[in-house]
């Protein structure tokens, strides 16, 4: 110990311990705010609005008073919406990853269009409502109907698919392919009697990941112009409609408490929603995933 | 197996051979303007929003727009200082970071060299449930449950405010710096720490002066990520933070932030064509701009952070 | 040899994962200003034990460590020792150089930073470098980042940097692995320089450098029903010619050929 005096090193150790111990709490402490706030914020909730849940809630329109609203035309437009949304990505998502992993992987093109890709999600979702009013209701104009709002939210959605998509097929092994072409089969062969059927599920996964991600979308929406009072069904793709969120947001800038509990009764159907649809994709995964293993 | 994946026989079979290689090509090009619609989806954006706003800005100054501080389209006196509305998103961007940062670096540093590794996979899908709640979500607790503890310690504070749109916006930014930061830091060898450990190193010695300067620049991309996230968040500070555009750095007053007048305006009917209409993209162009360079640069850092490793 | 000559002793050592036993009972004394060498097939448990001279095995969560280590008399798994203070004074290399993506400088100076030292810390960094035979080559880029040395000179910055805290032991676990044979025989060298200072424990897979450069040897063995058990253990000159045990003989003669 020809360094640093014995009695000096004792003195700084006993000063590290003590930081560190400090250090240790305050990192303690941080996830502890953080899964705190989750669980504050989950408990006002349910106080708020579990009393407002109740079978007519679900089957009514929407109302000029709090105690006769409800969230059918919500639940209806989320739902047509995210199909549309679902349809779309999912396809247009599949087509791409395929395409960039499996007939074009390495080249410029891939190069350039997964930065692309890379970037478009970190657009803000509000960028993509104005697309959709000029693109789809204005342009194509399909008005400010279900199909738009669908394609809308497609197209903001569409690089969490790619994403997923993209590392399932990767994780296809490669001598499962050599398999098959060793066999005289031609590429999309391959793709469609192997590589997909492989890569379904992780597939799936990440079009459920991207589907809870839409139906919470509120911005998008409001930008593109969807309504924020619809006391009726949406009957045709063409239709005006409103979603789960947006009628939530609209509630909650009322000032009548009665709207704002209507608010929360809508937020905790909307959770319950997107605890069912992660809950399924973990479970499909799980599923898929001890199959592969065993 | 099925029957196509088989060849025919040689010689045989030539019109099934050229119907295939038909469709094969017929495929592969269906394939490709598929993955090309990304590109053009940002093509489109940019497209759609330069076209309005070289418009807009036929009518108003664009020197007035960058440089003035009033934002007023919506009056019958219209201002067009777009600086209003940057002066609200940048301080909210600014708070929600002051919440995301030092919590999420903590809590990726807990995760990454303190927890037991079975608390490690409890933990983080848990932080990670905080990213996945829809903001109109964060919106109404922000309003209704922060805003009035807020006002309950400080009378000084409005109903509408940023900073209470701020603290719940670093608590939803949290896991995506959190969980980016503990994948960098992770990504450090084991050598390394190893190295210091066998120094005579404590753990906050270990974290502090070798594992997060080996990680620095992906917990860097992960904050320009979120700082880039909480720039285009929009439904909290539409909800919490008011729509009252005002050059101000003063957390307790209404404000308002690019994305929330955006949504401001999307709710009345401005009519397409008009002024108030073209606004809009103007202000989103600004916010793409924004967003695309902070993406872009964080892309840059994580790439200079491979290089150094590998 | 009385008991003051040696500086590391372990008695009834043995070290678990979980319920899997890595190294059984090993009583082992090793030597004051000597190179001790620990040679074995792989998964001996040669590594397992040489992390239990520095306590390196508290990192791993599932090891538990039984019996016990004497450092001067001192036993280190004793209730009131700081894992932090032991590793001070007994250093380690890696098999892997690992130095820090700092400076050549920076690598040097952290053990003795992070410990509180407030003197002259280039003369430090002069003093190791040049102890570990690496000052001439990195003198004029001392600011230059460590990973841009090539693989010996990195090793050897590592020796640096553990001797820039002044330990009494420096632990090699296979320092040379990852390196080629002129790299190699740079820290031979080195090794033999440094043990006129410091009591060496090296942990090796090559058996002629064991015989080459070690005053002791210790070979450890696993067999069907026992992991990490201390076969034999003396001189290397005796170990390497006229072993006692006929399994040393067997893995010596058959490494040899």
């Amino acid at each position: 110990m020809a360094v640093i005096p014995r009695t000096e090193f004792q003195r700084r150790r006993n000063r590290r311990k003590w930081l560190g111990r400090a250090f240790h709490g305050m990192c303690l402490l941080s996830v502890a705010i953080a899964l705190g706030m989750l669980a504050v914020l989950l408990i006002y909730l349910l106080i708020q609005g579990a009393t407002g849940i109740n079978w007519s809630f679900l089957t009514s329109f929407a109302s000029r008073h709090p105690d006769q609203a409800g969230i059918k035309a919500a639940i209806l437009g989320s739902i047509y919406v995210v199909l549309v949304a679902g349809v779309v990505s999912f396809t247009l998502g599949v087509a791409t990853a395929l395409y960039l992993e499996e007939y074009a992987a390495r080249s410029r093109f891939a190069k350039i269009a997964k930065i692309n890709i890379a970037n478009l999600a970190g657009v803000p979702s509000i960028v993509y409502g104005i697309l959709g009013l000029q693109i789809f209701v204005h342009n194509l104009h399909l008005g400010k109907s279900v199909l738009a709002g669908g394609f809308t939210l497609a197209l903001l959605v569409l690089p969490i698919v790619i994403v997923a998509a993209g590392e399932a097929v990767r994780a296809v092994p490669p001598s499962f392919r050599e398999g098959s072409y060793a066999l005289g089969a031609t590429r999309w062969q391959v793709i469609w009697h192997i590589v997909f059927p492989l890569a379904f599920p992780g597939i799936l996964t990440g079009v459920i990941l991207a589907v809870s991600r839409a139906i919470g979308e509120t911005a998008p929406l409001i930008a593109m112009g969807a309504l924020t009072f619809v006391p009726f069904s949406p009957d045709s793709p063409l239709s005006r409609f409103t979603v789960l969120p947006i009628q939530i947001f609209n509630w909650t800038s009322r000032p009548q408490e009665g709207f704002q509990e209507a608010a929360a009764a809508g937020i905790i159907v909307l959770l319950v929603i997107l605890l069912i649809m992660n809950a399924g994709a973990v479970i499909l995964r799980n599923h898929f995933q001890n199959k592969w293993e065993g | 197996m099925s029957k196509d994946v088989v060849s025919p026989p040689l010689g045989r079979g030539t019109r099934n051979a050229w119907k295939r290689k038909f469709l094969e090509r017929a495929i592969a090009i269906l394939l490709f303007l598929s993955s090309f619609l990304s590109i053009l989806i940002t093509a489109g954006i940019v497209a759609v929003l330069l076209f309005e706003a070289i418009t807009f800005f036929v009518d108003v100054s664009f020197l007035e727009f960058i440089t003035g501080t009033r934002w007023t389209p919506l009056f019958s006196s219209k201002q067009f200082g777009v600086l209003a509305l940057v002066a609200g998103t940048t301080l909210t961007a600014v708070l929600a970071m002051v919440v995301a940062l030092p919590l999420g670096l903590l809590s990726a540093i807990y995760l990454s060299e303190y927890s037991p590794d079975g608390v490690r996979r409890l933990v983080k899908p848990i932080l990670e449930v905080l990213a996945g709640i829809p903001t109109v979500v964060y919106g109404y607790f922000a309003l209704l449950f922060v805003t009035p503890i807020l006002r309950g310690i400080s009378g000084d504070i409005a109903v509408f405010n940023a900073l209470s749109a701020s603290i719940v916006m670093g608590i939803m930014i949290l896991p995506m710096v959190s969980s980016l930061s503990e994948d960098a830091m992770r990504a450090v060898p084991r050598n390394l720490r190893e190295a210091a450990y066998a120094l005579g190193s404590t753990k906050l010695e270990v974290s502090t002066l070798v594992v997060v300067p080996a990680a620095l620049s992906g917990i860097m991309s992960a904050f320009i990520l979120a700082v880039s996230r909480a720039i285009g968040e929009t439904m909290i500070v539409t909800i919490a933070a008011g729509q009252n555009p005002s050059f101000t750095l003063n957390p307790f007053v209404p404000i308002e932030t690019m994305t929330a007048y955006i949504v401001q305006v999307s709710q009345g009917d401005a009519p397409a064509g008009s002024i108030e209409f073209k606004t809009i993209f103007a202000v989103a162009l600004l916010l793409f701009a924004i967003t695309l360079i902070m993406n872009l640069l964080s892309q840059y850092v994580v790439s200079r952070f491979r290089e150094e490793y590998e | 040899m009385l008991d003051q000559d040696f500086i590391l002793q372990t008695r009834g050592l043995s070290v678990y994962y979980d319920s899997k036993i890595a190294v059984t009972d090993v009583n082992l004394n090793v030597a004051r200003n000597r190179i001790t060498s620990i040679i074995g097939p792989s998964g001996c448990g040669k590594s397992t034990l040489l992390r239990c001279f520095n306590r390196m095995n508290d990192l791993i969560p599932s090891a538990r460590v039984e019996g016990q280590v004497l450092f001067d008399g001192l036993d280190l798994y004793g209730p009131d020792v700081d894992p932090t203070e032991i590793r001070y004074e007994i250093g380690m290399v890696f098999q892997r150089p690992n130095p820090f993506p700092k400076s050549i400088y920076d690598n040097v100076a952290f053990g003795p930073r992070i410990n509180g030292f407030k003197g002259d810390m280039d003369e430090v960094v002069e003093r190791s470098l040049v102890r570990a035979a690496l000052w001439d080559e990195v003198k004029d880029r001392l600011k230059a980042s460590a990973l841009s040395l090539s693989g010996g000179q990195q090793q050897r910055l590592c020796i640096a940097r553990a001797l820039a805290v002044e330990p009494r032991v420096i632990l090699m676990d296979e320092p040379c692995s990852a390196l080629d044979p002129f790299a190699t025989l740079a820290i031979e060298e080195l090794m033999r320089e440094l043990s006129e200072d410091y009591s060496i424990i090296i942990v090796t897979h090559n058996m002629q450098q064991a015989a080459r450069v070690s005053h002791y040897t210790a070979f450890l063995m696993l067999e069907e029903t026992r992991v990490g058990f201390l076969v034999e253990f003396g001189e290397s000159r005796k170990i390497f010619t006229n072993p006692e045990d006929e399994r040393t003989e067997a893995y010596i003669t058959g490494r040899f050929g």
